[in-house]
């Protein structure tokens, strides 16, 4: 067997992983050959349907969709974690799905109906998801907690679309809400007080469950 | 992130043609790889071709009792469609196997498949990497290299590639659909799609500039035990150290592909030979030639393990 262990480099700064963290000062020796002249930033019109109103809003291409959700249109309920698709705060529904609102251009959604926490429901009429997690306690400081309980709604119809996760035993076969479903599916939202357990009870008591081992 | 402009493309020739003509330019589709490297600079695009308005999100059965899954599906919803998960079991498994809900639900075929590695050094752009940057050296040989590549390595690159769809596509000899600037279409065999990193592991695939991908067929059902085991080092939403997907037959043969070893999905078909034989026999023949480093030399018995498994879960 050949070795691949030529000479040793530091290892500082390798804490990466796989994950983005990498620092950004200097000028990035990765920048790709440089075209001669850069683009200049360009801002173009998007209307995004956002809570079931119409908006239209004028964005740098660069700009995210959450960075327009909440830079441009002030719904600063969802919330900017990584920044990177890997903590899931930023999670919103976006034409009845899911997503990272962090990983996706504002501009790569003209027309779009968009669901953030702000619409699911308000103070005085909470979603059911809502008064589960504050009946649960499933959060401690609550800031991945929009983009739990976004994740979590879709989750639950996920699930009912028999959408097959990690977890379902039988592929072919319709998935039911279990625990271990539920912790898989759940496993993009990340909580660093730790209020897993909590959530995974909120989420069991909105869909008529129970917890299993 | 360096600044763009961006377009919206009607038609995948008129795509491919956007491309060519534009200089630095790029297809976007979920955006989930390329936005994140964008806000790392480590791609720097100056124009974006978003190819989501494509009538590309379909999946429809093939004259020859395939399937053609469109460059735009989904990877929630080729996981979730009701052929796959009958008759591709181990596509089913390895797609969900892999990211979050909320990446997959966004995910696309094409960007699934041409998803950048995870080697940190790839990441990091205070450290040389020749797939970053041709030419300046590789961090990875002799730095922390415990999740590199162990087969088909070059002295330039020991990168794996990171997509778990694309190790059960290999195991399913499934074939890449593709239109040029030209309005030329190809098929590309699964198997000749990614490239080892050689002398020049910047490039990736058998990809020309401004080529789109369309669609990848899956050839007709072969039946048998459908399994993708990914071992990592948390139960979810985490990439593979390695992975198998195995399609394996009632009379003991069968299909084994490999995520986690190589710069591109691993299989050895000459290998396959012995899996009546089991794990150690099998394992022996498709890591011939491997090169370790001390670091990430367990990937070898934790490869025969797999494989073990994974047969054992085929009888059961
Ligand atoms: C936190 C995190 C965890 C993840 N974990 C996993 C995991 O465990 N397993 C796994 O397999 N993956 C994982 N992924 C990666 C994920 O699967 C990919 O980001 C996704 O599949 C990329 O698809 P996309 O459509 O978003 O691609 P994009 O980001 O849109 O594009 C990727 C590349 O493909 C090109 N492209 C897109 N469409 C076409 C086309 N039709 N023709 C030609 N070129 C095209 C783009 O130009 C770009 O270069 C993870 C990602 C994140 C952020
Ligand atoms: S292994 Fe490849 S991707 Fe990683 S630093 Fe070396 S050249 Fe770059």
């Amino acid at each position: 067997m050949n070795s691949n262990d030529g000479f040793p480099v530091s290892r500082r700064g390798v804490i990466a992983g796989g994950v983005a963290t990498a620092t950004l000062t200097g000028t990035p020796v990765g920048a790709q050959v440089a075209a001669p002249q850069q683009t200049p930033p360009t801002t173009m019109p998007v209307t995004l349907k956002v809570n079931g109103r119409n908006t239209l809003i004028e964005v740098d291409t660069r700009t995210t969709l959450l960075d327009a959700l909440r830079e441009t249109m002030k719904l600063t309920g969802t919330k900017k974690g990584c920044d990177h698709g890997q903590c899931g705060a930023c999670t919103v529904i976006v034409e009845g799905r899911r997503i990272n609102s962090c990983l996706t251009l504002a501009v790569m959604h003209e027309g779009d109906s968009i669901t953030t926490i702000e619409g699911l429901g308000t103070p005085e009429k909470l979603h059911a998801m809502q008064a589960a997690f504050v009946k649960h306690d499933g959060y401690q400081c609550g800031y991945c907690t929009p983009g739990q309980i976004c994740s979590a709604v879709a989750t639950l119809n996920e699930i009912k679309e028999g959408i097959p996760s990690h977890a379902t035993g039988d592929i072919a076969a319709k998935p039911k809400v279990t625990t271990a479903e539920l912790q898989e599916r759940m496993s993009g939202n990340i909580c660093r007080c730790g209020a897993y357990s909590n959530i995974i009870d909120a989420i069991h008591d909105v869909a008529g469950t129970e917890r299993m081992a | 992130m360096k600044a763009f402009t961006f377009e919206r493309a009607k038609t995948a020739s008129a795509a491919a043609a956007a491309a060519v003509r534009t200089p630095g330019a790029k297809f976007i589709a979920g955006g989930t790889n390329l936005l994140d490297l964008m806000k790392l600079q480590i791609e720097t695009p100056q124009h974006l071709i978003d190819v989501n308005g494509l009538d590309l999100d379909t999946i429809a059965p093939t004259s020859d009792g395939g399937l053609r899954i469109g460059a735009l599906v989904r990877n929630t919803d080729l996981a979730a469609d009701a052929r796959v998960r009958k008759d591709y079991g181990v596509l089913s498994r390895a797609l969900v196997s892999g990211a979050s809900g909320q990446l997959r639900n966004k995910a696309t075929t094409a960007g699934n498949l041409l998803q950048r590695t995870r080697c940190p050094y790839f990441y990091d752009t205070t450290k040389p990497c020749n797939k970053r940057q041709p030419g300046s050296g590789c961090a990875a040989i002799g730095g922390f290299n415990r999740n590199l590549a162990v087969m088909g390595t070059s002295d330039a690159c020991i990168a794996t590639h990171p997509s778990d769809m694309a190790v059960a596509m290999r195991v399913l000899d499934a074939t890449v659909e593709t239109v040029n600037s030209a309005g030329q279409t190809r098929a590309i065999p699964i198997a000749d799609f990614h490239r080892l990193p050689g002398t020049t592991p910047h490039i990736e695939t058998a990809l020309a500039p401004g080529e789109l991908i369309t669609a990848v067929t899956l050839p007709k059902p072969i039946g048998g035990t459908h399994i993708y085991q990914k071992v990592r080092d948390r139960a979810s939403y985490a990439f593979a150290l390695v992975s198998v997907a195995a399609v394996v037959q009632p009379d003991g043969r069968g299909r084994l592909a490999f995520g986690g070893l190589a710069h591109k999905p691993w299989r050895v078909e000459a290998a396959e030979a012995q899996l009546p034989k089991g794990a150690k026999a099998t394992a022996a023949a498709v890591l011939a030639g491997a090169r370790t480093t001390s670091q990430n030399a367990f990937k070898l018995p934790l490869i025969e393990r797999t494989i073990h498994a994974v047969l054992e879960e085929a009888k059961a």
